[in-house]
């Protein structure tokens, strides 16, 4: 059996500096009106003045190398910033993305010149990107992709669509997974390329599909015959499907996987507390105590992360139960205090409820489904 | 983890693989004190763990003794390691020297403990239950009153009416009645009950956090090997998706329970009575619960059964959760520390840095 032991890891001393800095700011902007904290926001909360501001301050792309734009600090000095940032609630959709998975992938597997064209951009917090993996055939078995990319001269020429694709109505590009060589029933993990797709060439159409609360997050994106210059094929033809797993990687067990409710949490402790009664706070701290673990675990796979090791198990471990997490609170949330949920409520409470309920059946499909990573941790007990 | 933290896990799981079997536990729950398995343990010095040499402690820090326990509780191993270990921790605190003899302390009293002055020394009188391992002990801790004044005793167990009784794990909780049990003046030592009692409460949550910790990771590995060795329907029972989201289940509670008590002990070693330890116990009971019942689930009948070893760690899982505080009892506790914040102070609470760099 693997061991699934994960090293306990304080975020250390010399961040302590940075963490007053990132609250003040977030105290700021809150008291500015700049933002009203919410639930889910590095879904649902878009504001590019916001990631502007991030920009400036050296909050994005911070452990990218100076010459790209970015501050070299640590994967841990980054992890801080983000958690600070979720569980205040921020919007900071707009350059996820492009932050948490865009950068590392052009950096492991882009050129020189690439990596000059858009990660100063993207550290500035003007540049957003949009994942192009699942598509209408393709979801948890993303090998089944048939978007394809015909080599002409210069470049590409794609056609296909991609679907789900979050934020892709406000993205600039998107890191399309297609196929450069013909789809081959025993070979589907070859023949794949990423291509990075600027969202405004002529033959992309993006159209909303809306969540069941009637919100435009994601949508559907069409390639018809779209042309890609030869120099926007990232990493090597034919390894895309390698490239886009080591994309998954950072995805999985980062704070976003379990803060994504934590507004509702806090609020939830606020008003617990106004009322004084031990024995429902009891409850709350339950899940504060979960919440904490999870903290831990996540922290302990950045360290693993930073050493350079691969921690799988333990990311797809962290996302199952830290999805589970976001959406227990809620249902906790609600035994302890009766409230009439609705998004545009005047109490914030009845506010926060919604959108933690309205969006929970999303926390456990994005980023891999719960049932695919429990195949992945549950082969990696046997092995 | 230095490396003489990893020579004692090292050494310990070997004694323990080696002498703490599945007969030997079993023969535990009938009546059959583990003599030899202590003995090996007090040989090697595993028993007087951070105490100073100088009180004839071994040395070493709290958390090799953790590191300790938690293999006593993966090998379910039925002796007071947890019990010696905070009674020696509190005898040293008192500048008394430590002995490798079997030890327990005497709580869950139901008749307040009563110190009377007599010419010589004390006499004892009152009642406890559910004293951990009593029947094996050479001596036990009693802190009781005298004219509301606190102090603790070192009372020889000879002199204690003890009467046999068990928890779902066949561990021995027994029954303690001092009745005018006389102690010597050189025994007794005047304490701030309050705090004495408060770190007990948190060191005996720690303790069985940690062990549960261990066990549930046996309980993990004894799971993930049986689904590879039973087979039904021509193939390994880990083929089935189905069992394969029980295994990533209980994977997932196992680690979570081992950082919790990880982190629980981290900070122990800076601030004792620590909410680390709160939310250790309560976390760690509510993996007990999951992993538990998954694990029988999964075993089928045979895992039902006393000749399988399984019960070993499931029922001293479900055991120890009850012990040194419910869920209920330490959500309270955190509670307690929740209720003094401000508005939006919840983040900065959980994110207070508990355990400063480690190695
Ligand atoms: C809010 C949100 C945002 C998203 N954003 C993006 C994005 O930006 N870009 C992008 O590319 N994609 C995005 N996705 C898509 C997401 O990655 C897919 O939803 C996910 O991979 C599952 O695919 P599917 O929805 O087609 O479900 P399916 O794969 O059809 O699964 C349906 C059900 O069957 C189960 N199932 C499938 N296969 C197995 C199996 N082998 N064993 C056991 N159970 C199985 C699944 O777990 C699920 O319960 C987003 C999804 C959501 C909800």
């Amino acid at each position: 059996m693997n061991s699934l032991q994960l090293p306990i890891g304080e975020i250390s001393e010399q961040t302590g500096h940075l963490r007053t800095q990132i609250r003040d700011f977030l105290q700021q902007e809150k008291e500015h009106g700049a933002f009203v904290p919410k639930c889910d926001t590095w879904l649902s909360g878009f504001s590019a003045d916001f990631s502007r501001k991030l920009g400036e301050r050296g909050w994005i792309g911070m452990t990218w190398p100076l010459k790209y734009g970015g501050h070299e600090r640590s994967a841990i000095e980054r992890y801080m910033v983000i958690e600070e940032l979720l569980a205040a609630g921020a919007p900071v959709a707009g350059h996820w993305i492009a932050d948490r998975q865009t950068g590392p992938l052009l950096l492991r597997y882009a050129t020189d010149e690439q990596c000059r064209e858009f990660l100063p951009r993207i550290a500035r917090g003007e540049c957003y990107f949009a994942i192009g993996l699942s598509e209408p055939n393709a979801g948890s078995d993303l090998a089944a992709v048939h978007t394809r990319a015909e080599k002409v001269d210069g470049g590409w020429i794609l056609n296909g669509s991609k679907t789900w694709t979050s934020g892709a109505h406000h993205a600039h590009y998107m890191i399309t997974l297609c196929r450069t060589s013909p789809y081959h029933p025993e070979k589907r993990h070859e023949g794949m390329s990423q291509l990075l797709v600027d969202l405004t060439a002529p033959g992309v159409t993006i159209r909303p599909i809306l969540l069941m609360t009637g919100e435009h997050h994601f949508n559907e994106v069409f390639f018809e015959d779209v042309f890609i210059p030869e120099n926007r094929l990232i990493g090597v033809e034919g390894n895309g499907w390698k490239q886009g797993m080591t994309e998954l990687a950072y995805e999985r067990s980062g704070p976003e996987r379990f803060l994504s409710t934590y507004p509702l949490l806090e609020e939830l402790i606020n008003q617990l507390r106004k009322k004084g009664d031990k024995h429902l706070i009891a409850q709350g701290s339950k899940l504060v105590s979960r919440l904490c673990t999870l903290r831990q675990m996540s922290i302990g796979i950045a360290h693993l992360l930073e050493k350079g090791e691969s921690p799988d198990i333990a990311a797809a471990l962290v996302k199952d139960m830290g999805t589970k997490f976001e959406q227990q609170v809620a249902e906790i949330a609600r035994l302890l205090i009766p409230t009439t949920p609705s998004t545009n409520a005047a109490n914030r409470l009845d506010q926060l409820m919604a959108q933690a309920v309205l969006h929970a059946p999303g926390f456990t499909l994005r980023g891999g489904t719960t049932e695919i990573l429990r195949g992945i941790v549950a082969k990696g007990v046997i092995a | 983890m230095n490396d003489v933290t990893k020579i004692l896990i090292h050494s310990t799981t070997k004694i323990m693989k080696d002498v703490c079997t599945k007969e030997l536990v079993n023969e535990a729950e009938n009546g059959h004190w583990a003599a030899e398995l202590w003995g090996i343990l007090a040989e090697s010095g595993m028993t007087t763990v951070a105490v100073p040499e100088s009180l004839d402690g071994t040395g070493g820090s709290f958390t090799d003794a953790y590191h300790i326990l938690r293999l006593a509780g993966k090998y379910a191993a039925p002796i007071p390691l947890a019990e010696t270990y905070m009674s020696n921790w509190l005898l040293a605190d008192l500048e008394m020297p430590v002995s490798t003899d079997p030890l327990t302390i005497l709580c869950n009293e139901v008749e307040p403990i009563q110190f009377i002055r007599t010419q010589d020394g004390w006499q004892i009188t009152g009642k406890a239950v559910n004293v951990p391992w009593a029947r094996y002990t050479k001596q036990m801790l009693v802190i009781g009153e005298e004219n509301s004044r606190s102090s603790l005793a070192i009372v020889s167990s000879d002199d204690a009416l003890i009467i046999n009784g068990q928890n779902m794990a066949g561990e021995a909780r027994d029954t303690v009645i001092l009745n005018h049990a006389a102690v010597a003046e050189s025994r007794v030592f005047s304490i701030e009950a309050k705090q004495v009692k408060e770190w007990l409460l948190y060191t005996g949550a720690l303790c069985r956090s940690v062990m549960m910790a261990g066990a549930l990771e046996r309980i993990l590995e004894l799971t993930a090997a049986y689904t590879s060795e039973r087979t039904q329907f021509g193939k390994p029972l880990h083929r089935f998706q189905a069992i394969q989201q029980h295994l990533a289940a209980m994977a997932g509670e196992v680690t979570a329970a081992d950082i919790a008590a990880q982190s629980a002990i981290a900070a122990n070693e800076h601030t004792p009575a620590s909410k680390a330890i709160a939310m250790a116990k309560i976390r760690i009971n509510e993996a007990a619960g999951t992993v538990a019942p998954i694990a029988h689930q999964v075993h089928g009948a045979i895992g039902f059964t006393h000749e399988h070893i399984l019960h070993q760690s499931t029922r001293r899982v479900l055991s120890w959760r009850e012990e040194w505080g419910n869920e209920t009892l330490w959500a309270e506790k955190l509670a307690e520390q929740l209720m003094q914040l401000a508005d939006n102070e919840l983040w900065p609470f959980l994110t207070e840095p508990v355990v400063s760099r480690q190695g």
